[in-house]
């Protein structure tokens, strides 16, 4: 495998609980990311899973330095991100860009497309000369697949699915080696999802990209991913290449979620097996003890209150997997 | 699940009338007068339910599949939106042409409604005991304490745990899978024939998702309901429905029986939808797209509104609107080449 480039180890994001108005006191912590570790290749894209609350988007924002991790580090190229002088983290930041969800609200209605797709010139001037800005965003555009002349429009006069391109554009202007894309493409139509998900992969063997793919589609992430990881409140309870994870699950989370996928082929309903969740997530603010599953988990005894599953390779499971029965099942799921 | 087809005898209808469903959309045309002119929302659209049965409304954003319900239910916003023509019948009676009050007696009773965002349809500032309690007082004359009493156990049946102590929360205490939970208990609570479910669980978890769905299934069954599934969820219709319906601009485009429809869609539109969901063997290789944008319902194309974005479309396409025809049995298409595709091996 090629090189590591994002190397995250043990990250810790917990958000204090406070109350009182004007003696605040933290009664408590939201365990958003409690410990993750994972490594990103050149080249590759790894996809994140799991449902809302999980801490997927945490992730993403301690990833891009939005947030201050608790602990933790994440290294890029071998340096610690955290660590450096704001200076250099300016510089480094360049390298590592964001793809947001939501293509309404993450781009400003009052700028025109120009000025956003341009604003990160802005920012590090020494990236292209004033006089050759329009220049390079009209081709930035052009490389998304939007039509150059269109640099003065607005938001507003563009669909969903041209948004999330232009917010694609604005990522890609500073000619980052990371894009970090948070459910990029969640809120679109399944016949735009496709198109955004075609140009992605295009701009991957263009200019070479690793993406960190955050997703509650399983089956999107699945088409795109090269490993995937699986996100159980704030732990990452399974890693693997995407066979490993679709084909050969151990953890009876993932399990679980690939079974809960609906398949869009009316034929399979008869003879699925439905692994059926009860209840919902817990709070992360009071997780529970031991594995964080094991109070929707069948298969659940009492070494699972009281030790953690370490993500190790067990005897029962080829790739890392966070469960101390980790056995392989096979799941009627989609993709 | 065992979802067989449930044979329903047609509903008798009141006037005297044989042969009606229990709930019929005849030729319905909605259109929206805004300040950028008139958008036809919905151009003659047919369909109908009958006891028993899960009809699935399958379409993109803008496709009308949303409007269509709220017209069924008489809450559409007037102005700006206006049925410009059309018929919705319920056991034979026309909703769009009887009186305010006799309407108001089929919602709730007759036809039932689940939205899609629970946290925006209940009422932030009562309790959901009082919301649901609130519907047998009005509608039911019922006093204040047997309310709540029929209030916790719907409740339980939509299996919300804890059912009496819940009744004093308010809606922001309940998480999203039991807020849905919620909605589902209110629609079911004066037993209405039909229920209408706008994509229910597009805001909520896989794994929730999964237990919603269930459960609404379950509901069907038990009670025999009529139900309309209004999605955009390929997988998800595949999993509940008994027929499907395809809308395309504000118009039908494919019927069928789910089997049929997901093994030979005969309209361009379902196959290219089908063919753009990533699958396994395509790992690695380019999705097929439709190209282009769903249109602009202000300027739908001329003939058939699909044809700028369709890899079949003809000459004809664009000069002539291609009629929705019978292909063998129950299945329709609106297309100029539908025997061809539907001919196909």
């Amino acid at each position: 495998m090629s090189e590591v480039i994002l190397e995250v180890r043990d990250l810790v994001k917990h958000f204090p609980i406070r109350q009182g108005i004007v003696f605040k006191r933290t009664i408590g912590q939201i365990k958003a990311v409690d410990g993750v570790s994972l490594d990103l290749h050149k080249g590759e894209t790894l996809g994140i899973v799991g449902e809302s609350g999980c801490g997927k988007s945490t992730l993403a924002k301690l990833l891009m330095n939005l947030e201050k991790p608790t602990s933790g580090e994440v290294r890029y190229q071998g340096r610690d991100v955290l660590r450096l002088s704001p200076a250099d983290q300016r510089k480094l930041r360049r390298n590592i860009q964001l793809v947001m969800q939501d293509p309404y609200t993450s781009l400003n209605p009052r700028m025109t497309v120009g000025d956003i797709i341009g604003e990160p010139f802005e920012i590090h001037p020494d990236a292209a000369p004033k006089g050759d800005r329009r220049r390079k965003v009209q081709e930035l555009l052009d490389v998304v697949g939007l039509n150059p002349e269109h640099i003065n429009r607005y938001p507003h006069q563009f669909s969903g699915g041209q948004r999330q391109r232009i917010g694609i554009a604005r990522a890609l202007a500073l000619k980052p080696e990371v894009i970090v894309c948070d459910e990029p493409v969640s809120a679109l139509d399944v016949s735009i999802q496709a198109q955004v998900m075609n140009l992605l992969d295009q701009l991957q063997k263009d200019f070479n990209l690793s993406y960190i793919f955050i997703a509650h589609d399983l089956s999107v992430v699945r088409h795109i991913a090269d490993r995937v990881g699986v996100m159980y409140l704030g732990k990452m309870v399974e890693v693997g290449t995407d066979d490993d994870i679709y084909t050969r699950p151990t953890h009876p989370y993932t399990q679980a979620l690939l079974s809960a996928v609906p398949v869009p082929d009316p034929t399979v309903r008869q003879h699925k097996a439905v692994i059926r969740l009860e209840g919902d997530v817990p709070s992360p603010a009071n997780p529970p003890s031991g594995c964080r599953f094991r109070t929707r988990c069948w298969k659940a005894q009492e070494i699972c209150a009281t030790e953690p599953p370490l993500l190790q390779i067990r005897p029962t499971s080829g790739h890392p997997s966070a469960c101390h029965f980790a056995q392989e099942k096979d799941v009627v799921h989609a993709g | 699940m065992s979802d067989i087809k449930v044979k329903t005898a047609p509903v008798q209808g009141v006037d005297g009338r044989s042969g009606g469903h229990l709930l019929e959309v005849e030729n319905l045309h909605v259109e929206f007068r805004t300040r950028d002119g008139v958008a036809k929302v919905i151009n003659g659209v047919s369909y109908h339910v009958d006891a028993g049965e899960t009809l699935a409304v399958l379409g993109e954003s803008g496709s009308g599949k949303s409007v269509t319900a709220q017209t069924i239910m008489g809450i559409l916003d007037t102005p700006p939106g206006f049925v410009t023509g059309g018929s919705i019948r319920f056991r034979g009676k026309d909703l769009l042409t009887m009186g305010k009050d006799e309407r108001r007696l089929v919602r709730g009773e007759g036809i039932a409604m689940v939205f899609q965002d629970a946290l925006s349809a209940l009422n932030p500032v009562f309790t959901v005991g009082f919301q649901i309690a609130e519907l047998f007082r009005k509608r039911r004359g019922m006093s204040r304490a047997d309310g709540y009493k029929r209030a916790a156990e719907l409740l339980d049946l939509v299996k919300i745990p804890a059912a009496k102590t819940r009744l004093k929360d308010f809606p922001h205490q309940f998480s999203g899978g039991m807020r849905q939970r919620v909605m589902i208990a209110m629609a079911l609570a004066l037993d209405p024939e039909v229920l209408i479910a706008d994509e229910p669980t597009t805001a909520l978890d896989v794994t929730v998702q999964a237990q919603i769905m269930d459960l609404l299934a379950e509901i069907r069954r038990d009670r025999n309901m009529g139900m309309i599934l209004i999605t955009h969820d390929l997988g998800v219709v595949a999993d509940v429905a008994d027929r499907i319906a395809v809308m395309y601009a504000g118009r039908i485009v494919e019927q069928a029986d789910v089997h049929a429809l997901y093994g030979k869609p005969c309209h361009p539109y379902t196959l290219a939808l089908l063919d753009s969901l990533p699958r396994l063997d395509l790992k690695g290789q380019e999705l097929n797209t439709i190209k282009g944008l769903p249109p602009n319902l202000l300027r739908i194309p001329s003939g058939c509104a699909f044809h700028p974005r369709c890899r079949m479309a003809k000459d004809i396409c664009s000069s002539e609107r291609p009629a929705l025809i019978e292909l063998g049995g129950v299945r329709a298409s609106a297309c100029h080449f539908a025997e061809e595709l539907y001919g196909r091996e």
